[in-house]
């Protein structure tokens, strides 16, 4: 390339008229892809039972159905471009219901109970934070023993009871609505407007980035890598603790076993199908985002087409997997 | 020459990768028992046309041409079928596994049908070593990973060979090759030419060129600018082609005033290295030399902070700086440019942008949010610096050739104006323009008043460059040469010398 045309490109750089580059071509390819095959899905369910799923109390409950599923997802997918997992969430959304729900029914308040659960989230998130980073456990590893181990808390505490929430103030976040729309779509999208911003435009969710694609070069270049991890974790873990109030506020109570069904895989599956490289580094939260929409949207059609629940389980399974082949295939086929 | 038909032949060969061209109109061909080296400067095409040899990428025009017919190689499995290999600079071998199986992985013979013939293993295994002189030196069971940088290349030749192989590229197959092992890969090399293997070999290094090659093929921008007989062009005529202008190939930075001590080493241990009492003056480039292995790196990852430091202290300007991590290190002034520019310090998958701004939050960020124009401004300023040839900020750092990515590296210390900063290997792998740019910024910088401390394995460079330079060997300093007495040999001698001594303890 010659001095000048180089000279010139550099000023349109500048100027903020840059053409995209080779990365954002692929992740907006990817999104797109995304798009293409949530479209699908909503033509196949669409046509296979037009007479529900387009009304609009179903597209209410598909957003209903994966609010919960949609926070969890998007911290997944920061926990994952940091270069970590996190499989203890759906644990400590449990550990987090049945927390909100002993203190609602002690105290009588719902803003006591929701920080409670948050709490425990942040707590949980912590112990994680430290076990992978100061502790040197693969996340894999360490986040499998500790979605055991809160698991246990969430029954010690509840004494293997489910705990029926009455408080009206708390329940209203289940049910409540806010210019027509539930609350809990609301708290989603604020969620995930955060995450984007974090991942998108901040210093720490560069870093992050930076973190996650190569530790060495992060570490070399100054960053605190293990401050940013345990950071990332215990964001991971809050947002868990408010997933679990979310779920609390729904069912109107405090269930140890809320959360064991598989919440953990369907967001690994939502930040993965969402363009997350296992390897760190590499994703983003409108990816994640449309993983979850996609996961909603299938788990809704599948039960107004009236699949068996254990072959949605199947279902669900077959495309975590589907998902991570085509991330490889492109992986290869692009680098 | 006598007209036969060529082993294999490149015809009007092009590639692109999206609006770049990295490969236009490239003719030329190789021929059984020849050697032919390929040149240029990086990012000139050499490693796109050997991708396109092994069946790694297609070319987007133009033909691969093998005994006169053309064909089409869309992977390496095909490349190795029709006789091609291409021995990269970090050998492809399984470090767990024994010299043997690493050799006829893939062709392991069978006792009973389960269990491997050993036996049978060792006598090919042999065989084969004693073809080329190696069984001296080489044992049949030897984990791969524990042999020396050129017995890997070695046995990845006598693989491709075992298999086959008509034409065998070799990528820089010297860089970190000692001197007698260099002479022994040399020897096979003119043993497979004497056998009637085509050969191609890359490298920077001109006298190797010289000793070896029939042909040189120059590529600059993509194009093949020259394809001659070896004997037809002198050096500086190759040097010539390759850049598209006469440069030095001869550097010698002027003496610049010396201020205060701005880095301090005392008594600095680690775990590789031990005692380290070293004094850097501000505008002094201080030269670290030494053979593989003796410190050198270690040395520089102990004063930055990475290694955790066992006794002693870093000092800079004069006051002690309390070293947990690569962050102290910076916070004080001091900057480092690794060994390894993939692994160590660059985010590949991230743009020139962010490469350069990452050590600079501050300038590019308010309350924790970024700012696009910071960033920008503060990237462009160092590129324009630095001359980064990039099409754009945007650019994902892994696409730019080697000299870019190491300027990019130079301009993110830069940006942060460091008081020390420690090169480690800044013109590895880089080509003979990038070379003398990155010189002349060391000139500059120490001539700003920096503290430049420089590891370099090329003596040449590190004499040029260096007002006195330290000689390490086994995780000490052995040695100071001050400028006016450095010589090649003396560095040699000092670095060599204790090494001796210590096997004789």
């Amino acid at each position: 390339m010659d001095e000048t045309s180089a000279a010139q490109s550099r000023t349109q750089a500048v100027i903020g008229r840059v053409r995209w580059d080779r990365a954002h071509q692929l992740i907006a390819t990817h999104n797109f892809s995304l798009l293409i095959a949530l479209a699908i899905l909503i033509a196949i369910f669409g046509a296979l039972r037009p007479d529900v799923f387009f009304l609009a109390r179903n597209i209410q409950n598909i957003g209903q159905a994966i609010a919960i599923l949609g926070v969890l997802a998007t911290a997944q997918t920061i926990v994952i471009i940091s270069g970590g997992l996190d499989i203890s969430v759906g644990s400590v959304v449990g550990m987090s219901t049945v927390c909100i729900a002993t203190v609602v029914v002690w105290t009588g308040s719902t803003t006591l109970s929701i920080a409670a659960g948050i709490a425990v989230g942040i707590v949980a998130g912590l112990v994680n934070g430290l076990i992978v980073t100061v502790g040197g456990v693969n996340a894999v590893i360490a986040t499998l023993g500790t979605m055991a181990a809160f698991r246990g808390v969430a029954f010690i505490i509840s004494d293997g009871q489910s705990i029926p929430i009455f408080d009206r103030d708390f329940r209203v976040i289940g049910d409540g609505r806010f210019l027509g729309v539930q609350i809990t779509i609301w708290i989603l999208l604020a969620v995930v407007a955060a995450f984007f911003i974090l991942m998108r435009y901040t210093l720490a969710g560069r870093n992050i980035y930076a973190i996650g694609g190569n530790p060495v070069v992060a570490r070399l270049a100054g960053l605190n890598n293990r401050a940013y991890q345990i950071g990332v974790y215990i964001l991971s873990g809050a947002t868990a603790g408010l997933a679990g109030m979310l779920l609390a506020a729904r069912t109107g109570s405090g269930q140890p076993v809320s959360g064991s069904d598989g919440l953990e895989l369907q967001a690994i599956t939502a930040a993965v199908l969402g363009g997350c490289a296992l390897t760190g580094g590499k994703g983003t939260i409108v990816g994640g985002l449309l993983g979850v929409l996609i996961l909603g949207v299938l788990n809704n059609g599948m039960i107004l087409t009236s699949v068996p629940t254990f072959y949605q389980m199947v279902a669900r399974g077959v495309l975590l997997i589907a998902a991570v082949l085509i991330a490889e295939q492109q992986r290869q086929r692009y680098g | 020459m006598q007209e036969v038909t060529p082993l294999l032949e490149f015809r009007r060969v092009g590639k692109r990768f999206g609006v770049v061209h990295a490969l236009s109109e490239v003719t030329f061909p190789v021929r059984a028992g020849e050697i032919l080296a390929l040149v240029g400067e990086n990012g000139a095409g050499k490693s796109t046309l050997t991708r396109i040899m092994e069946g790694e990428y297609q070319p987007d025009t133009g033909d691969v041409v093998i005994d006169g017919a053309p064909v089409r190689l869309r992977a390496p499995v095909e490349a190795h079928a029709a006789g091609i290999r291409v021995i990269h600079q970090e050998p492809d071998i399984f470090p767990d596994l024994s010299v043997a199986e690493n050799l006829f992985v893939g062709d392991l013979r069978r006792v009973a049908g389960i269990f491997l013939d050993r036996r049978d293993l060792a006598a090919r295994t042999c065989a084969l070593l004693a073809r080329f002189g190696l069984e001296r030196s080489l044992s049949p069971w030897t984990l791969a990973g524990a042999l020396s940088a050129a017995h890997r290349q070695l046995l990845e030749i006598m693989r491709a060979l075992r298999a086959g192989v008509r034409i065998l590229a070799l990528d820089e197959p010297t860089s970190s090759l000692t001197d007698d092992e260099t002479k022994l890969l040399f020897s096979v090399i003119l043993r497979l030419r004497s056998e009637g293997v085509a050969l191609v070999y890359i490298s920077h290094r001109m006298p190797e060129i010289r000793a070896l090659a029939d042909r040189v093929a120059i590529l600059r921008d993509g194009r093949l600018v020259a394809c001659r007989a070896i004997a037809e062009l002198p050096e500086a005529d190759i040097v010539h082609l390759m850049v598209g202008r006469p440069v030095s190939t001869l550097f010698d930075r002027p003496p610049t005033p010396l201020g205060e001590v701005a880095l301090e080493t005392r008594g600095l241990t680690t775990t590789r290295v031990r005692d380290i009492s070293i004094l850097v003056r501000a505008g002094e480039v201080v030269g670290l030399g030494g053979l593989m292995g003796a410190g050198r790196s270690e040395l520089a990852l102990a004063i930055f902070g990475q290694d955790r430091l066992m006794a002693g202290s870093v000092m800079v300007d004069g006051a002690e700086i309390r070293l947990r991590s690569p962050a102290d290190a910076i916070a004080a002034g001091i900057g480092l440019a690794p060994e390894e520019r993939k692994s160590q310090a660059l985010l590949l998958m991230r743009s020139v942008a962010e490469n350069v701004t990452l050590c600079v939050p501050d300038r590019v960020s308010r309350f924790g949010f970024l700012s696009r124009a910071a960033e920008l401004l503060v990237a462009n300023e160092q590129v324009e610096r630095m001359r980064v040839k990039t099409p754009s900020l945007d650019q994902l750092v892994s696409n730019l050739s080697g000299g870019n990515q190491q300027k990019v590296v130079l301009g993110r210390w830069l940006a942060r104006a460091p008081r020390v900063l420690i090169l480690d290997e800044p013109t590895r792998g880089i080509d003979v323009g990038a070379k003398a740019e990155i010189y002349r910024l060391i000139a500059e910088l120490a001539a700003n008043g920096i503290a430049l401390l420089v590891i370099s394995s090329e003596l040449p460079e590190l004499i040029g460059l260096s007002d006195r330079i330290l000689v390490m060997a086994a995780g000490r300093i052995v040695g100071e040469v001050p400028r006016a007495e450095a010589t090649e040999q003396r560095v040699l001698n000092l670095a060599m010398r204790e090494n001796l001594s210590q096997e004789a303890a």
